[in-house]
């Protein structure tokens, strides 16, 4: 394994870290991204207007990355829509009857030494590493 | 107008790192989560250098005692382990699983227009939205039977 292998991860972690920390630090907010999704589209918490810079900002970084290295994002997705449709739906309701996902319990959650969120890390990485089994060991192997 | 601009800028800096951590790229978290296959560590990278920056930054934060820019910090006052925690992960965990997207990368991956991603996103809205009306019901159910009134006898 080549050092940027490991620097680039890295790098690119200690920059979410950075983002969720200013966050907290500037606006007082947990950079939990289903939560801020959530807030944003139900518009009934109050002052909803954070969360869709929030997200616009997600986007336009992504603009940012598309177009200095394309290659960051898949060419190609095979499997059919309904299949991204079904995890949409258990990824959408998953993190908000968990209170969270990746980022609200992985970063933030585990960065506050939260209990609950390494119970909830440590059981979404457990099931989502015996998912890929499933689907790419047994149920006709996909990329 | 500050909270807004703040938000966007610190938005765009959250996406710049999933992109430099390659989190963006499917692949890459299910070829983390393919532990009998080739193994891929990046996830663990990248999470290991978001919570390190992260638990440095609140404790500078909780040490300030309040937000730069506003009144109070929002935190989860939650700490109970408790069956929908658990059953959240368990259900989030099977569609991560299955996409290798949580909602960040999924929504940065918005700007390559595919379809199997705008799908993802849109069902993943529909999913908070059931969620939501579901919870907001039950709520609903729970206070009108805490409201009922007392009706007289004790064989009721």
């Amino acid at each position: 394994m080549n050092a940027s292998a490991l620097l680039l991860p890295l790098a690119g972690g200690v920059l979410i870290g950075l983002s969720s920390g200013l966050l907290l630090l500037l606006s007082g907010k947990i950079a939990g991204i289903s939560g801020i999704l959530d807030g944003a589209v139900s518009l009934r918490v109050g002052r909803w207007s954070w969360r869709a810079a929030f997200l616009a900002g997600l986007i336009a970084g992504g603009a940012a990355v598309a177009f200095i290295a394309p290659q960051r994002f898949p060419t190609s997705l095979p499997q059919p829509p309904p299949y991204w449709i079904g995890a949409g739906l258990l990824v959408g309701v998953g993190s908000r009857l968990g209170s969270g996902c990746t980022s609200g319990h992985g970063v933030c959650g585990l960065g506050r030494f939260s209990v609950r969120s390494l119970v909830s890390v440590c059981t979404f990485v457990t099931v989502a590493a015996v998912t890929v089994y499933v689907t790419r060991h047994m149920i006709g192997g996909a990329p | 107008m500050i909270a807004v601009l703040v938000a966007f800028l610190l938005g765009a800096l959250f996406a710049i790192g999933l992109g430099i951590g390659s989190m963006t790229l499917p692949a890459k978290i299910i070829g983390f989560l393919d532990v009998t296959g080739a193994w891929d560590p990046s996830l663990v990278l990248v999470l290991g250098g978001a919570v390190v920056t992260y638990a440095v930054m609140y404790r500078m934060a909780i040490g300030r005692g309040r937000p730069l820019f506003a009144d109070a910090y929002v935190l989860p006052g939650q700490n109970r382990i408790d069956v929908p925690l658990v059953a959240g992960a368990a259900i989030f965990g099977i569609g991560w699983g299955m996409s290798g997207f949580c909602p960040g990368p999924a929504i940065v991956a918005l700007v390559t227009g595919k379809t199997e991603v705008l799908s993802f996103v849109a069902a993943m809205i529909v999913g908070m939205w059931l969620h939501d009306g579901i919870a907001a019901w039950r709520q609903r159910e729970a206070s009108a039977a805490a409201n009922l009134p007392v009706t007289g006898s004790a064989d009721g």
